[in-house]
């Protein structure tokens, strides 16, 4: 029986991957379509925009798209993240039934539920703000992340340890996973904003597809409000963490390893956001904070469990 | 430029909300000293002190710490000779509690009590101030929308003002306008916010001085008391005294690992772990109660956690006579996970010399191809205690504390096991066998097992946890709250037609000002009946 819904997982997973790269592959040709759309007075309203800088909010966005109806590419790129995202939900589904436990108690099934979040995410902010465009980032990134949790995590189903046995692992680890996906957004709007400041300093002029997405300033205001909001679950994170290790270890904090690097990640990311309330810190400087936060996300979760000493000794490998 | 924004003094220099002027200070002592404190708690060096505070922390992650992992910095100090003094010198061992670590965090925490006392007095006096006069331009505001309507100014600026009330807005009438201001409580909540971690760096340090941790082994069928000398290690805090310690003991009387044995992937690897025990407070009766992992016992205003586990076989050694001179437990140390354990045991009395022993006990016996014994699994289910022997000096009497899970070899002399030509003694319980040289016997006479207790109190623990909610409240309050003016203007046109104006102004990250404006604006033309348009 849990051999059998083993295997429905790892079939899930690599279809889920497939789909993901046909996905990847309708985003980036999306991008590089848009070139060809894109309209003469799009590029001036733009450069009218960022050269005022950021200095007021009295400013109105530009509105940048073009108003043509949703290119074919886009929504065949959505449509198959989304058949994609329902296959890799089941797939880590399964797994929890298989393993008869929640589906994220190593390295491999935290990859699994963590992209699956962050596709999710990705998915649920659509219906109040576009952020299609980054979808080439987003299933770009988790697929690399299931291409190395299959191929590197890879770990049959084994019972919880006591240490793990117990409701903040579901709650803590849960709710890391959120802020993580809020993150990957935020990082990945933080990236093409400072491509969109080079292109309006006159640089990266070959990046034409960047004439078609939103300013600089209206991406740092749709980066700030996905990292705020992976900032509240991430300080729920270090408390629920703290909480746990209390039960678990009996001292809410030891600078263990990981307890250093989540609160390494929590302090970039205040920096962050009192950088965006700083003068001479916002725009681009803040955008290289929240993808350095991000980066440390990532460092967190790969090299510290892999390589680093300490108690959090869950990677299952 | 007299912008609605700048009468709002209670940010931070450096804040950005406004363009401001930069002040020169007066260079006189004083002068400089609020200089100092100015920039001290400036927008600019709150940053500054939080990014170093994140890179600070990372060496300590990098190089093990006296403080979680002993063991390995001893290791890391012998594995690099070469750079370990120079670490040790710059305090990376015991990176959290360094000079400079210690700098950047009290540095931060007292530019941020210099940001937050001022903040909050502003607060106080901006939620008993009236809102600010409508701008005399509204066009250039956010959401700016213009309506035209008949009727009477004064009227519209009247229902307005009730609207905007309803809506918890705060307002004030001025002349044919209305000036709204809500959302006080993101102010209140980013001061919550900021105020409260003050209050948890504070009840750490309270915790921390006022608290003790201890550990303590004990094996099945024996108990511990929470006093001093009974701990096998004790860290008390800086102000810890005797009387902190609540009196009561604890008797292990059985400890119960589950193993699993279902599936092939995880064979042997625990799943359970009970220690039960017997309590007895002072002049109080004994009660049972169990201790797991992930749930500690509360006991005597302490919390004690099971952190480890292992055998503790019970060795007994006879003199040639046939007396007793040692027989007790002795807590193994586990190596790995099937729980092969290395024991130090050491008879300084009652033989002829005084003896040493290294044993190595394998719960689950099973040889190898070249003979030596591995543990296959984690429970006694082949238990075998291999035994190698030592004469000499055992370094007991020098008055020194020794460790008494490590055996000096440095005076002692191999009797048996290795090259002593005579083969490691290898017992089962129950087995005797006999000491070279007609030095005695001995017995593995039980194989009980023990656990490792770790014993907690931190007073201030529920006042920790009680600021971290409040961290979290005022977060969300300060972030998700918009905080937002809103003006309505109203003017008589010469034909007699009214000119409606609205506009907001966001005051920190507001996505919904356009449309909290716009329908505003309907609901207000609704309400006055009047007609819509341009
Ligand atoms: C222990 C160090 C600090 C941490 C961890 C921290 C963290 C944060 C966080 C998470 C926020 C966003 C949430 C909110 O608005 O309440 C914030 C906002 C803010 N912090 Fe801090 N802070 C620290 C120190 C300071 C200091 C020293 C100052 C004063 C210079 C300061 C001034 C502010 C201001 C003015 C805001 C509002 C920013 C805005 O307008 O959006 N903080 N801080």
């Amino acid at each position: 029986m849990t051999d059998t819904l083993v295997q429905f997982s790892t079939v899930a997973v690599y279809s889920a991957m497939a789909i993901y790269a046909l996905a990847f592959i309708m985003f980036t040709l999306d991008l590089s379509r848009r070139v060809a759309v894109v309209a003469a007075p799009a590029a001036a309203e733009i450069a009218a925009a960022s050269a005022n800088g950021y200095t007021t909010v009295l400013e109105k966005d530009a509105p940048a798209e073009p108003k043509a109806k949703t290119p074919r590419y886009l929504r065949a790129a959505m449509a198959l993240t989304v058949i994609a995202w329902v296959l890799h939900v089941g797939a880590a589904v399964f797994r929890g039934v298989a393993a008869g436990r929640v589906p994220w108690a190593n390295m491999f099934e935290f990859t699994l539920t963590a992209t699956a979040i962050i596709i999710g995410v990705f998915l649920a902010v659509q219906f109040w703000q576009d952020l299609r465009f980054i979808g080439a980032f987003v299933t770009g990134f988790v697929l690399i992340a299931l291409g190395v949790a299959t191929v590197n995590f890879y770990v049959d189903v084994v019972p919880l340890p006591p240490s793990l046995q117990s409701a903040w692992l579901v709650i803590h680890v849960f709710v890391a996973s959120l802020g993580t996906g809020f993150f990957a957004l935020g990082a990945a709007l933080s990236v093409v904003q400072l491509l969109q400041a080079r292109r309006a300093a006159g640089k990266a002029a070959r990046l034409r597809f960047l004439d078609t997405l939103p300013a600089a300033d209206k991406l740092e205001n749709m980066a700030y409000r996905m990292i705020v909001v992976g900032f509240v679950f991430w300080t729920f994170t270090l408390i629920a963490g703290a909480i746990w290790a209390n039960r678990a270890w009996g001292r809410y904090w030891g600078w263990d390893t990981k307890e250093v690097w989540t609160f390494i990640i929590w302090t970039i990311f205040a920096g962050y956001i009192h950088a965006r309330a700083t003068r001479g810190w916002r725009g681009s400087r803040s955008a290289w904070l929240a993808i350095i936060g991000f980066t440390a996300v990532v460092f967190n979760f790969t090299i510290v469990n892999l390589f680093f000493k300490g108690l959090h000794a869950y990677s299952g490998l | 430029m007299s912008s609605p924004q700048s009468s709002d003094s209670s940010r931070p220099q450096g804040h950005f909300d406004a363009p401001e002027t930069i002040q020169q200070p007066k260079l006189n002592f004083v002068g400089y000293l609020r200089f100092f404190w100015r920039q001290l708690t400036s927008m600019r060096t709150a940053l500054f002190l939080l990014l170093l505070l994140a890179i600070a922390a990372i060496p300590g992650s990098l190089v093990p710490q006296v403080s979680s992992d002993p063991n390995g910095v001893i290791q890391y100090k012998a594995n690099n000779p070469g750079i370990a003094p120079i670490l040790d010198k710059l305090q990376v061992f015991t990176t959290y509690s360094s000079v400079w670590f210690s700098a950047i965090y009290l540095l931060l925490f007292i530019s941020l009590i210099g940001c937050v006392i001022p903040r909050t007095k502003h607060h106080f006096d901006a939620l008993r101030a009236r809102p600010p006069r409508t701008p005399a331009r509204l066009q250039r505001l956010e959401g700016f929308t213009a309506r035209s309507a008949t009727g009477d100014a004064a009227t519209a600026v009247l229902v307005a003002r009730d609207l905007l009330r309803k809506q918890g807005y705060r307002t004030e009438v001025y002349e044919d306008s209305v000036s709204a201001e809500r959302g006080y409580l993101r102010e209140t909540g980013n001061l919550v916010f900021h105020t409260a971690l003050i209050g948890v760096l504070v009840t750490v340090g309270i915790g921390g001085g006022f608290g003790y941790t201890g550990q303590r082994v004990v094996v099945e069928g024996y108990a511990m008391t929470n006093t001093l000398a009974s701990y096998d290690s004790f860290n008390p805090g800086r102000f810890f005294t005797d009387a902190a310690l609540e009196p009561y003991s604890i008797a292990l009387d059985t400890f119960v690992p589950t193993y699993e044995e279902q599936n092939l992937d995880a064979l042997g690897q625990p799943t359970d772990f009970v220690a039960n025990v017997t309590t007895t407070l002072r002049g109080g009766e004994p009660q049972k109660a169990t201790i797991k992992v992930n749930e500690p016992l509360n006991i005597g205003g302490t919390d004690v956690f099971l952190l480890g586990n292992g055998y503790a076989p019970v060795v007994t050694v006879r003199d040639p006579d046939g007396n007793v001179v040692f027989s007790q437990p002795t807590a193994c140390l586990p190596q790995d996970a099937n729980l092969r354990s290395n024991c130090i045991i050491k008879i300084p009395d009652g033989l002829a010399q005084q003896v040493g022993m290294i044993g190595f006990f394998y719960p689950t016996a099973a040889p190898m191809a070249d003979g030596t014994l591995i543990s296959s699994y984690p429970d006694t289910i082949n238990p075998v205690l291999s035994l190698f022997m030592y004469t000499g000096d055992l370094g007991l009497d020098n008055g020194q504390g020794t460790n008494a899970y490590a055996l000096s070899l440095d005076n002692l002399t191999q009797i048996v096991g290795a090259d002593s030509g005579t083969p490691a003694i290898q017992l089962r319980p129950g087995d005797k066998a006999d000491l070279p040289d007609g030095l005695g016997s001995i017995e593995l006479t039980s194989v009980p097992r023990f656990v490792s207790l770790d014993i907690h109190h931190d007073p201030a623990q529920l006042w920790v946890l009680l600021f971290a909610v409040l961290v979290v409240a005022g977060l969300v309050t300060s972030l998700f709250i918009p905080r937002r003016r809103v003006w309505v203007k109203a003017a008589q046109n010469d034909d007699g037609t009214l000119s409606l104006e609205y506009a907001g102004l966001a005051r920190g990250d507001d996505p919904g000002l356009d449309a909290a404006v716009a329908e505003f604006a309907d609901r207000h033309t609704d309400q006055l009946g009047l007609k819509v348009g341009p």
